[in-house]
């Protein structure tokens, strides 16, 4: 029994997360399959919109997928086929956006908070009031010499 | 002048809050379209009518025009039909697609609660709409008089939708060249 169960969670661990293609949206190309089925984990579902079409079960996720497959097997490059589907939906379809003029602040908005910041903390830490300075006065170099002395002597 | 600058990181503070708060307001599943100011792309659909007429690019033009698409099993559309009953009644020129649905049921559809349309095409694939960048029903784009597309509503036309965008919208284009 024990046996068994093992050998149940070790197949249940084998098993990779399945994406919601169905069997006969697949190419018969695996090579074609395997490019469609990359492409398509980084094109986002505009139904359910924080999943990919990869992983979608919506009706429409799964037409953006067959009509992904339908450019891959009609010759387009991967560029054309993501294109393809840009040009309908937009740029909020690709899960990893592209950099341009009007993604600026999407790619370095945090750089830019991090470097205000790191300016910000610069300045305050530098304007605080300057740390009492280590060295002595005469008056208080004179008391320690004749403490100093002192101890000698004794 | 230093003590001011403490107030900055304050001063930022309330800027974002602002900024989130007002994206609270904003419905994220409204995506702009793509397809603003360009030509409606080519097709030719179906009848959803038996032996009346299909609907194609070559339909539009010439006057400024709804298209609509709608299906059977949409609940939004339910809520939108009657207003668009109306919008026919007071002579607006709209068109209809019936989209990823059966035939059958985008006909059954208009017989049991009125047709508002002028041409209604059967767009069974959906490739039409996914042409048009539809990405849910109702979805109802206003085509110019030289067949651009000039706006897309998402969602069901409302009275008040009407009287705010499409309305205004579609008289200024019957006044463009």
């Amino acid at each position: 029994m024990k046996r068994l169960l093992l050998i149940a969670v070790a197949a249940a661990s084998l098993a990779g997360p399945a994406g919601a293609v169905n069997p006969d949206e697949q190419m018969a190309d695996p090579a074609m399959e395997a490019r469609a089925h990359k492409l398509s984990r980084d094109l986002r579902c505009v139904v359910c919109q924080n999943q990919s079409i990869d992983d979608s079960d919506a009706a429409l996720a799964r037409d953006l997928r067959i009509i992904l497959r339908e450019r891959i097997a009609a010759g387009d490059t991967d560029e054309q086929a993501v294109a393809f589907l840009v040009a309908r939906y937009g740029s909020f379809v690709q899960l990893q956006p592209p950099m341009r003029f009007d993604t600026l602040a999407l790619w370095f908005g945090p750089l830019a908070v991090l470097l205000a910041g790191g300016i910000g903390a610069a300045i305050y830490i530098r304007g605080r009031a300057p740390a009492r300075s280590a060295t002595l006065s005469a008056e208080e170099e004179a008391e320690v010499a004749e403490l100093l002395n002192s101890d000698k002597a004794g | 002048m230093r003590r001011l600058l403490f107030l900055a990181p304050v001063v930022v503070f309330v800027a974002v809050l602002i900024g989130f708060f007002a994206g609270l307001g904003r419905d994220p599943t409204l995506l702009p379209s793509t397809m603003i100011d360009k030509p409606v792309p080519a097709f030719s659909l179906p009848p959803v009518r038996p032996e009346a007429q299909g609907f194609a690019t070559t339909d539009l033009g010439g006057e400024p025009a709804l298209v609509n698409f709608y299906a059977s099993w949409c609940a939004a559309c339910r809520i939108e039909h009657p207003f668009l009953m109306r919008l026919r009644s007071q002579g607006v020129t709209l068109h209809g697609v019936d989209w990823k649905d059966e035939r059958e049921a985008g006909f059954k559809w208009l017989a049991d609660r009125g047709d508002p349309y002028v041409r209604v095409g059967h767009d069974g694939s959906g490739r039409t709409g996914i042409d048009m960048g539809v990405s849910a029903v109702p979805e109802t784009f206003v085509v110019d008089k030289r067949g651009r597309v000039r706006y897309r509503h998402v969602g069901a036309i409302t009275a008040e939708v009407w009287e705010q965008k499409l309305g205004p919208m579609m008289e200024k284009l019957r006044a463009e060249l």
